[in-house]
């Protein structure tokens, strides 16, 4: 378990109060979980994705993501369409756990509204949320 | 020095059978033929199945070396509780053994099944009384299986009414196999959540209800332990606009004899007696989960029920509005012989007492160790209670580092992460059958742990040291499960 002051949060990323994170590449959104959501969850053992081409609102629930402790749900940090999804993670959930931000992508969007981007929280932001 | 029941032993390893036999041992010998021999078609001869060729000494060594790695409800206390398995008085296993009852098969005619079909007659007057309902049905394998059928006498009393329903409020407290069950049956179910006190507010419960929705599924005692204070403002709002309230019985335990289900306004609700009732179902089962429901669902009842005519038992099928049949022949027989003579045994008054003590020990841990470790709510609790690992996250030591250790100690691990509304839960039920000295040790240990975590943190994350196996590596064994030997 990690201290709040060991979390690493990249400041090119955006952050969800729900955990998640969303990149900006283009006219398309990654999306993950942060290094928060990881070390709570400890070691995922499965993650469950959706297909290319379903569409989710901002909130929607996109996925589930299974720990040895618990399963918990993942949020959609904007609202869209998602064009790829990391099928890596069907035989390496730890990509997950190792490196949160770059090979443990979950799934690429194509953002309904792009400007909702504009509503989520920096780094900074996200960090103080945690700390209550 | 305090003496905790965990120690170090000699702990004999044991190979598999198939490794163990040796040819031409055996283990009994067959009489002597007295017949001619006769000379097998030879489609059905050939080689016999790759069994290993044992002696008696062989296989008795066997299984009681394998039963000396586990550890059991009759070796230690089980903080698990009723959860997974109450202690379960060996008197009923006698009562389930007797020849009448252990050979009685389900296809005998009912005037030579009197006593068994006596008893679920008895059985089920027994669990409406208790319960303070009006009729039940023992059919249901299990707690998740009476979820179902609650769900299905929903639909049976809103579609015979005319206006079928489709959605279900199920708050977060609930077993999660609630919302799995009203799915299934084809309702969508709406989540609400619970106050900061950790039970369901009428108010969140108004703002959901409407024509659309059959009813909700309260657990109660909830699974936080609590006692849903507001069940019966919750009926008042759900009955007034003609919906139904389904009380998920599992925790039953901290309440029987106690709680008048009906008076509070529950319409359904299911009992698991593998659990309050005291039958064994380790390992998965098999359980049994009866439903007892308010007269108005009655004509729903599952069949075949048993009914009485003329001083005879009898198996009846002519109720016209039955939602039909849920398990094959009348339930799961066995585990409802045992929860009669549970009940039986015990009586009236000793089932109240269980309850009680069950409720009087987990308020007695958790008064004890309060302080030591963070309670999630800070209220009185029914028969278990709730911490989780806050004070110890300073050390960088988790729940499932604590509970390990605990094996170390003497004691089965508590349930752990769940609920999940309580991050690093630990759900301690100590149940009523726990001396005062088994809890003081238990609750020894527990201080014991915390102290570990801030002076030798290491030491948890390497427990259990003293078990046969020490830390199973579950994220591989999820990862890359090995599903054959």
């Amino acid at each position: 378990m990690k201290e709040l002051s060991e979390i690493n949060l990249p400041d090119d990323l955006r952050y969800a109060e729900s955990h998640e994170w969303a990149k900006s590449a283009g006219d398309t959104l990654k999306i993950g979980i942060t290094d928060y959501a990881q070390d709570q969850l400890g070691d995922i053992v499965f993650v469950e994705l959706p297909d290319v081409g379903d569409s989710f609102e901002k909130g929607e629930e996109f996925g589930t993501v299974e720990s040895v402790k618990a399963v918990s749900e993942l949020y959609m940090p904007v609202g869209g369409e998602v064009v790829a999804v990391n099928s890596v993670l069907e035989d390496s959930p730890e990509l997950v756990n190792n490196s949160p931000y770059s090979d443990g992508w979950m799934i690429e969007v194509k953002p309904d509204n792009p400007s909702e981007m504009d509503d989520l929280l920096t780094g900074d932001a996200y960090l103080e949320k945690l700390k209550g | 020095m305090t003496d905790f029941p965990g120690t170090t032993g000699l702990i004999f390893n044991e190979p598999l059978l198939w490794e163990k036999g040796k040819k031409g041992r055996t283990g009994f010998s067959l009489p002597r033929r007295d017949v001619a021999s006769y000379p097998l078609d030879e489609s059905i001869t050939g080689d016999g199945p790759d069994f290993p060729d044992l002696s008696e000494v062989d296989v008795i060594r066997h299984y009681i070396r394998l039963s000396q790695w586990n550890f059991s409800v009759d070796s230690g206390m089980y903080p698990l509780g009723s959860c997974t398995m109450k202690y379960n008085p060996k008197t009923n296993e006698r009562q389930a053994s007797h020849p009448g009852f252990a050979g009685a098969h389900p296809l005998l005619p009912p005037h030579l099944s009197q006593g068994i079909l006596q008893l679920m007659f008895e059985l089920e007057k027994f669990l409406v009384e208790i319960t303070g309902m009006d009729a039940a049905s023992l059919q249901p394998a299990a707690g998740a299986h009476g979820e179902l059928a609650g769900m299905l006498l929903f639909h049976a009393y809103h579609k015979s009414k005319g206006t079928p329903r489709s959605k279900i409020i199920v708050p977060d407290t609930a077993h999660g196999t609630n919302p799995a069950s009203a799915a299934l049956c084809g309702y969508k179910p709406v989540p609400i959540k619970s106050n900061e006190q950790g039970v369901l507010a009428p108010k969140d419960v108004a703002q959901v209800m409407d024509e659309e929705t059959a009813g909700i599924m309260v657990t109660n005692p909830n699974t936080l332990g609590l006692f849903e204070e507001n069940v019966k403002a919750i009926a008042d709002i759900v009955h007034a606009k003609d919906g139904l309230v389904y009380c998920d019985g599992a925790n039953m335990n901290a309440v029987m004899g106690i709680v008048h289900m009906g008076d509070i306004g529950i319409d359904v609700l299911h009992l698991n007696l593998h659990k309050t009732f005291s039958s064994p179902h380790g390992g998965g089962g098999p359980g049994s989960g009866p439903v007892c429901v308010r007269n108005q669902l009655e004509p729903f009842l599952p069949v075949p029920r048993v009914i009485q005519k003329d001083g005879h038992y009898l198996l009846s099928i002519d109720f016209p509005q039955s939602i039909g049949k849920l398990h094959a022949f009348c339930g799961n027989v066995g585990v409802l012989i045992r929860a009669y003579s549970y009940v039986a045994s015990m009586g009236a008054e000793n089932l109240k007492k269980a309850s009680q003590l069950a409720v009087l020990n987990a308020n007695y841990i958790k008064e004890k160790l309060r302080g030591t470790f963070h309670l999630a709510y800070d209220r009185p609790c029914m028969h278990e209670c709730v911490f989780s690992d806050k004070y110890q996250q300073i050390h960088k030591v988790t729940t499932l580092d604590m509970v390990k250790r605990l094996m170390d100690y003497g004691f089965h691990p508590p349930t752990i992460y769940f609920p999940l509304v309580v991050p690093g839960a630990i759900m301690i039920e100590p149940t009523e059958t726990e001396s005062k000295e088994n809890i003081d040790l238990f609750i020894d240990s527990m201080n014991a742990i915390a102290n570990e975590a801030k002076e030798n943190p290491d030491l948890l994350r390497e427990a259990p040291k003293s078990a046969k196996r020490r830390r199973l590596d579950e994220t591989a064994a999820a990862r890359k499960p090995c599903l054959r030997g």
